[in-house]
């Protein structure tokens, strides 16, 4: 038995899940609110009750990367390290890290101005498809179809003049078919895929009401998970590829707390206890 | 209980868990369950969803 830690500031169903699976597989598990949760660099491990391992759930992308920089320097050790969530969390740093590592991934390309964003796109060609750097859910996501889309969406950008609004992510639109695969990567195994797929524009977000489907774990599957997951430091991750019509697999995201709640009502394994199982053993190491 | 915004009643069920939303449903406002004790809760407004929400 484990003492289990599960931090979290919105409770879902996946932290339901994970709690219950917790309690079952008979470890010792407490749900700790990061929002009323104060740590200092005056802090040690022994003032918390940290247990043995965290699973860090945060809905708040900062609020968890920035808890899990305290957990670790508390040397608590936690799920995911904060250096994968911050490679996840953004996405220029993501496809950097992907391509480095010979994941295949979608052509990117970056400016760090409107004007040379729109260079970037007169030269590559359109349509493009724009994401910001930071956001999830398909948040901003959006297809750059011709000239005077781009010059809008640009300007838009530019008024709001937010820090991230600078930084250009303008990735290739691939070929498939509509719909994309999210695979859940626990460590060294694909534990569940699915197929997402577009309810009529070309977005296959979950959270946007895309119908899940279940996929087969092949071989390529499996493979291309597992580099990507290596890429970005490893542990649980929500892996989302697209299939290239002359490609194949292409690896466009990597999500650091990944959801998993429309997946676990039809994938074979469990998921939630396979994500304790590998927290638990990761604790142990 | 009663939605602390326009009063209507307010189902929150018995299995829901700290952390959990609550919406009303006459208003549409969400509550945080801040603390639970048996069948009495205290709410508090649940956060908006922020432009770093999600996975």
């Amino acid at each position: 038995m484990s003492k289990l830690r599960i931090v979290f500031d919105r409770v879902r169903s996946e932290e339901k899940m994970l709690e219950e699976k917790a309690v079952e597989l008979g470890h010792d598990t407490k749900m700790i609110d990061a929002k009323i949760t104060q740590i200092s660099t005056e802090s040690r491990r022994s003032d918390f009750d940290f247990g043995d391992v965290v699973l860090e759930r945060c809905v708040s992308y900062f609020r968890g990367l920035h808890f899990t920089a305290c957990l670790e320097f508390l040397d608590v050790p936690v799920i995911n390290k904060f250096v994968v969530a911050n490679n996840c969390g953004n996405k220029m740093i993501t496809s950097l890290l992907l391509k480095k590592h010979n994941v295949p991934t979608p052509k990117t390309y970056f400016s760090f101005s409107s004007e040379t964003a729109l260079e970037n796109l007169e030269r590559v060609g359109y349509p493009m498809v724009i994401k910001p750097v930071i956001g999830s859910w398909g948040r901003g996501v959006m297809a750059l179809k011709d000239r005077d889309v781009a010059d809008a969406i640009i300007e838009v950008r530019e008024l709001s003049d937010g820090p991230l609004d600078r930084i250009y992510y303008l990735q290739e639109m691939v070929k498939r078919p509509p719909r994309d695969i999210r695979a859940i990567a626990v460590g060294d195994q694909v534990v569940a895929a699915m197929y997402r797929t577009s309810t009529g524009g070309f977005k296959t977000n979950i959270a946007l009401g895309a119908e899940p489907v279940p996929c087969e774990i092949t071989k390529e599957l499996e493979d291309i998970c597992f580099k990507a997951s290596k890429a970005v430091g490893g542990g649980i991750l929500g892996v989302d590829l697209m299939e290239d019509e002359k490609r194949g697999l292409l690896v466009h995201e990597v999500n650091n707390t990944v959801e998993f709640k429309g997946l676990a009502k039809v994938a074979k394994k469990n998921i939630p206890k396979e994500m304790i199982d590998f927290a638990v053993k990761s604790a142990i190491r | 209980m009663n939605c602390p915004e326009c009063d209507a009643k307010l189902n929150v069920p018995d299995d829901a868990t700290v952390g959990e939303i609550v919406s009303c449903p006459d208003c549409g406002a969400d509550f945080e369950i801040a603390s639970k004790n048996g069948s009495t809760c205290q709410l508090k407004h649940a956060e908006k969803v922020g432009e770093d929400w999600g996975e």
